[in-house]
């Protein structure tokens, strides 16, 4: 044969498939970082430097405590996969503005080294690193974390018009409230007592809620990146279209505290925009967009996030409608994220062709 | 459903890469100096060997006999001396023993029986069949005659065949559907009658217009066969998701597609079939794809059952223009990366494919940790999880590996290509395969 006559080629031999979609955990990162860009863009245009600050504060301080954790442990270092980043912005976006930006670098770096890290780096984690850092912080720093500044675009007149809402700043603020700064109740804190009012028979004054238009296009106190639904919403829908994250988390999430709410609402004669206000307020449309939908921490199959989606509304909406805190979107995920590996062990897809399967 | 969609669950989309040799005709290779020929080029026992060293044989002369109940006779593919039995690799990592035979040129062949579809019953074709072994085409090698014995319980009612060819770069069935539309068509029938079975559907993936309109055409007559395009999807030619796509059945978990009254054959195995029985000549050659970046030459060759890679490669495709960095034999989901070219054409074969560096390059990007993003979970054909496989093979917790169905694996390959860590999922489903047997 001729085969002699030319040198023999060195030969990769692999197992199959011989061929690759080209998908990389670091161009995913990236696409949400890009999907988060409209929330980003909406946060400096509300909380202007204060945003910027935390923000900054955030991704630099997530970024470095990777980095030195990976370096301490001699493991490769991994910073150019966009994780870590991904993370100090989950939590900037997380925390109230005003907050001091040390204090967010302080909680951006145990959501790295205590959320992250400590489990074995990417993929290994229990929990979303994100949330631990902010339910560490919330912990560590209550007055910090539960004061709120109004949006720099907002009429501040308007927003503190009337008494009782005065007073609950007061009350939701503790009496902490740093006395050069304006503060202000969310829109969470408001519809709460709100709630107290309607129950008592009490008729709630126009202008005691924010108007839901105003709460929809994120022109209210809140977290600095939670506020503004409709960039959440574009950056969201883009996930799902680029097949990053998967709807039936979103979906059922939103959709059964929207539920539970309005059946609450119903029940308790409240206004007919009660539930609509829930899902406008606080971080519900961040977390079941960007949160929960956190791959390393929801269930791999189809069945088991949408139990995880109904977990995580339920206690959402227990929280939110009965419970101590206002807000319930942190901790529901992180319990559900507990709850996560438990559901991928017994939740298991049926293979084709047996039994029944429903798509 | 508000309308009913030929596809089937889970699966991916993948770029076709057909354009290389899509529109090269199938032309016949120069006569190789020998063949190789293994006694094992189908799913089921060895062959026995008939000949022996020194002994002359014409082409399509029986040179090994079935054994057992699957199992596929084994014809000369050239005439000429065997000069040795002697185990081989070939390229699936078994180890068989191999006629080789010297070709003298001379083109000898048997007398041959030609038959035709009107004067044989259902059984007779059947016995053909296993005559002229017959063995699918599209990769398997699965003994044909054996997929026509009577089912047990029921009956078929659909032939299904398989032009689906969801593989990248190989063309070698679209070319024959293209080439030998008649011949398809008349296997179908020979199928058809070998089941009894009123129907037969041929089911092309809609990237192949041409051969989609040139059978329609070509069936316009016939009222119990037509064409089916179906949306394109890998993995489509697998014979579960074909019978889902095309009739909304679904084969049992280890049940067999007669289990729901089909039978599906590849294209080429139809041609050959019509090919075999109207000529009398046993199955000794085959069309091969050779594409890829490295070879000068691409196209679709018609080259004898045993033929070398090597001798493909440096006649009819003008050997390599870029130093190869993989060959592979079958498609880049499934088939087997080779490490020369000194492998035979087997009757499964239907590419060959030599790609440079560039081309693999992807394929070499290390696998990064797990991210549990259930890309594989979501894109898995046969709904099983192969992230979940993978982890309990890590922590060597066989009893927990049980509940996960590893052995409905078929290897598809659907996993790895999506996973964005880049881990090699399907060695670690095979693995679970082999440990799940073992235990």
């Amino acid at each position: 044969m001729t085969q002699q006559e030319q040198p023999k080629p060195l030969l990769i031999i692999s197992s199959s498939p011989h061929m690759h979609s080209g998908n990389t955990v670091s161009a995913a990162m990236r696409e949400v970082l890009l999907a988060l860009a409209p929330a980003l863009a909406a946060s400096l245009y509300y909380f202007r430097t204060d945003a910027l600050q935390v923000i900054l504060a955030c991704c630099a301080s997530a970024v470095i405590a990777e980095a030195l954790c990976q370096k301490i442990m001699r493991h490769p270092i991994t910073i150019t996969d966009c994780s870590a980043l991904l993370t100090g912005l989950l939590l900037a976006f997380c925390l109230p503005p005003q907050i001091n930006p040390g204090l967010a670098a302080f909680g951006s770096a145990c959501a790295i080294v205590i959320g992250k890290q400590v489990f074995g780096g990417l993929g290994a984690n229990i929990f979303n690193p994100a949330h631990i850092g902010r339910a560490i912080l919330l912990a560590s720093f209550p007055a910090q974390m539960t004061t709120w500044s109004p949006p720099v675009t907002a009429n501040t007149a308007d927003t503190v018009t009337s008494a009782s809402t005065a007073a609950i700043t007061a009350a939701t603020t503790a009496a902490t409230a740093n006395a050069d700064a304006v503060t202000v109740a969310t829109p969470l804190a408001l519809l709460r007592e709100a709630g107290h009012l309607w129950q008592s028979g009490t008729t709630v004054q126009d202008g005691f809620l924010p108007e839901l238009s105003q709460l929809f296009l994120g022109n209210t106190a809140g977290s600095l990146g939670e506020t503004c639904v409709p960039a959440l919403l574009a950056g969201g829908l883009f996930l799902i279209w680029r097949q990053v994250i998967d709807w039936h988390i979103p979906v059922f999430y939103i959709g059964l505290t929207g539920i539970i709410c309005a059946l609450y609402g119903f029940y308790n004669n409240f206004a007919a925009t009660y539930a609509l206000y829930h899902i406008c307020s606080g971080g519900l449309i961040i977390g079941a967009f960007f949160m929960a939908t956190d791959w390393v921490t929801s269930p791999v199959t189809k069945k088991g996030r949408i139990i995880f989606a109904v977990g995580l509304a339920v206690i959402t909406s227990l929280i939110r409608l009965r419970g101590g805190y206002i807000e319930g979107v942190c901790y529901s995920i992180l319990i559900m994220n507990m709850l996560t590996p438990l559901i991928d062990r017994y939740i298991i897809n049926t293979p084709f062709g047996r039994g029944k399967r429903h798509a | 459903m508000f309308f009913k969609k030929h596809s089937f669950d889970g699966g991916v989309k993948i770029a076709a890469l057909k354009g290389l040799t899509e529109n090269k005709e199938i032309t016949k290779i120069a006569a190789p100096g020998l063949v190789v020929l293994p006694l094992t080029m189908h799913i089921g026992a060895p062959t026995k060997a008939l000949v022996q060293k020194g002994d002359r044989v014409l082409r399509g002369q029986k040179i090994a006999a079935a054994q057992g109940m699957v199992s596929a006779n084994v014809h000369a593919s050239i005439s000429g001396t065997v000069i040795g039995i002697e185990k081989r690799w070939l390229p699936n990592g078994v180890k068989s023993d191999c006629i080789i035979i010297k070709n003298d040129f001379t083109g000898c062949a048997i007398s041959a029986d030609p038959q035709s579809i009107n004067n044989l019953t259902g059984d007779e074709i059947r016995h053909l069949l296993a005559g002229y072994g017959l063995t699918g085409m599209g990769g398997a090698s699965f003994p044909t005659h054996v997929k026509y014995l009577p089912p047990k319980n029921g009956s078929i009612d659909t032939v299904i065949l398989n032009g689906i060819e969801c593989e990248p770069y190989i063309t070698a069935d679209y070319r024959t559907m293209l080439e030998n539309p008649q011949e398809v068509i008349r296997g179908l029938q020979y199928f058809m009658k070998a089941s009894d079975a009123p129907q037969g559907i041929i089911a092309i993936e809609d990237n192949k217009p041409q051969a989609i309109e040139l059978l329609k055409k070509l069936l316009t007559a016939n009222a119990n066969i037509r064409v089916m395009p179906c949306p394109e999807k890998y993995p489509q030619g697998s014979e579960k998701q074909l019978i889902k796509a095309v009739t909304g059945r679904i084969v049992p978990d280890r049940g067999l597609p007669a289990n729901v009254g089909v039978i599906v054959d590849n294209v080429s195995t139809a041609m050959q079939a019509a090919r075999s029985i109207e000529s009398g000549m046993p199955f000794v050659d085959r069309v091969v794809t050779v594409s890829g970046s490295a070879v000068a030459n691409p196209g679709n060759f018609l080259a004898p059952l045993g033929t070398l890679y090597s001798h493909i490669v440096q006649t009819a495709a003008h050997g390599f223009i870029k130093p190869p960095a993989q060959i592979i034999c079958g498609g880049p989901m499934m088939g087997f990366a080779l490490q020369s070219l000194d492998y035979p054409v087997t009757k499964g074969s239907n590419a060959l494919l030599c790609f440079d560096k560039d081309q693999t390059a992807s394929e070499l990007h290390p696998a990064s940790p797990c991210v549990r993003c259930g890309k594989c979970v979501d894109h898995c054909p046969m709904f099983l999880e192969p992230t979940e496989i993978m982890r309990y093979i890590r922590q060597n917790n066989i009893s927990a590996l049980q509940g996960f169905s590893a052995y409905s694996c078929i290897e598809c390959g659907t996993c790895a290509y999506v996973c964005p860590a880049h881990i090699p999922l399907v060695q670690y489903l095979r693995l679970a395969k082999q440990l799940l047997a073992e235990r």
